[in-house]
């Protein structure tokens, strides 16, 4: 399953309820506020750190850049994928869950 | 594959409508295909003709309407939640339809994946 | 552009995910009347309550204090429409009402302060049932 945050860990438990309940192997990729979440230097960044070994973390390019992100230090093991990768995440995955 | 959108925002006060249009775009032009998108909650806002953005802005409800006419992506209103908003005919913007909320469980039935977008 | 879809003969499982509390915004009322809705279609489904979801099935609610639609009873009618499906030998149709036993934890809540008749989930136990899904609607 391919799980999509949409919301910074400070404004939302979406990123921690995904993470508590997103079955191990799953991919979870940080769209729209939630690629805040990918921040190195944050507080925040702990809770996905801790996980890298169960989920394969991906971020979307198009909303670190709309964010002026890009040059931002991003956490080592979170992947960068545009739109295109985007769709190819949700078709390879069997469904896809949003957390709202 | 066939994708099943459901966009659950109005334009404009969430990233949920441009977020749902970048995806089905990229997803055409990727050669998959998107049948139907689905307005449910707020996401009925989409189809108001009324919508007057600045000059400078984006125009959501006309770029989902030429996503309709390009690719003929049908783009359903959910009735229920249209007439609580107050999105009728007479205000329906162009390449959307108003219809039951059956409609989305049809979609989700006859396609290969579906998304949602919203708050 | 009206489509048609292929629908004869599929049987999806469905996953209606809530995780808001009632109220506060309309989520919980809408997404309800999209449950309801899918009964029609015969697929299997899974309504999950996570979270502040778990606020909208407790027991109590008054919403004509401010005039606002008292949804809960739909609940009840979800309830009859699982049990329909369970006693019904030519339908297949596994309809699930659960609830996630740390999210009761979290908020002070027992399954006794609910107004319906739910599975009471470990977060282990609903991680591996949300992920078998197929379709999931959220809000």
């Amino acid at each position: 399953m391919l799980h999509l945050v949409n919301k910074s860990p400070s404004d939302r438990a979406s990123l921690g309820s995904c993470l508590r309940l997103a079955a191990k192997g799953s991919a979870i990729l940080l769209i729209e506020d939630g690629v805040y979440a990918a921040i190195s230097a944050a507080d925040s960044a702990a809770l996905i750190i801790s996980r890298l070994d169960d989920y394969k973390f991906y971020v979307l390019k198009e909303d670190l850049e709309v964010r002026g992100l890009s040059e931002k230090p991003l956490i080592d093991g979170i992947a960068i994928v545009d739109y295109t990768g985007f769709v190819d995440l949700a078709a390879t995955n069997d469904s896809v869950q949003s957390w709202l | 594959m066939k994708f099943g959108i459901l966009v659950n925002e109005g334009p404009f006060t969430h990233q949920a409508s441009d977020t749902a249009y970048q995806f089905t775009k990229a997803a055409l032009a990727a050669g998959h295909e998107v049948p139907r998108v689905f307005f449910y909650f707020d996401g009925v806002n989409n189809a108001n003709k009324l919508s007057e953005p600045q000059s400078d802005d984006r125009n959501l409800v006309k770029m989902w309407g030429a996503l309709a006419a390009e690719h003929g992506v049908d783009l359903v209103v959910c009735v229920a939640a249209a007439l609580r908003r107050g999105i009728k005919d007479e205000i329906l913007a162009e390449g959307f339809r108003i219809s039951g909320l059956g409609q989305l469980i049809e979609q989700s039935m006859g396609t290969d994946r579906s998304l949602v977008f919203g708050d | 552009m009206e489509v048609e879809f292929e629908t004869e003969g599929v049987k999806k499982k469905f996953l209606f995910v809530n995780r808001k509390a009632p109220y506060g915004t309309i989520y919980a009322l809408e997404i309800l009347e999209m449950v309801l809705i899918s009964a029609a279609f015969e697929q299997h489904a899974v309504i999950a309550f996570i979270d502040d979801g778990v606020f909208q099935i407790q027991k109590g609610h008054n919403p004509k204090a401010i005039g606002m639609k008292h949804f809960a009873p739909t609940f009840g009618v979800i309830e009859m429409e699982k049990e329909d499906a369970d006693e019904d030998e030519d339908i297949d149709m596994v309809w699930r009402i659960v609830v996630e036993k740390e999210s009761l934890e979290a908020r002070g809540l027992t399954a006794d302060d609910l107004a319906i008749d739910v599975d009471v989930l470990s977060s282990a136990d609903l991680s591996a049932l949300m992920n078998e899904q197929d379709v999931v609607l959220s809000a």
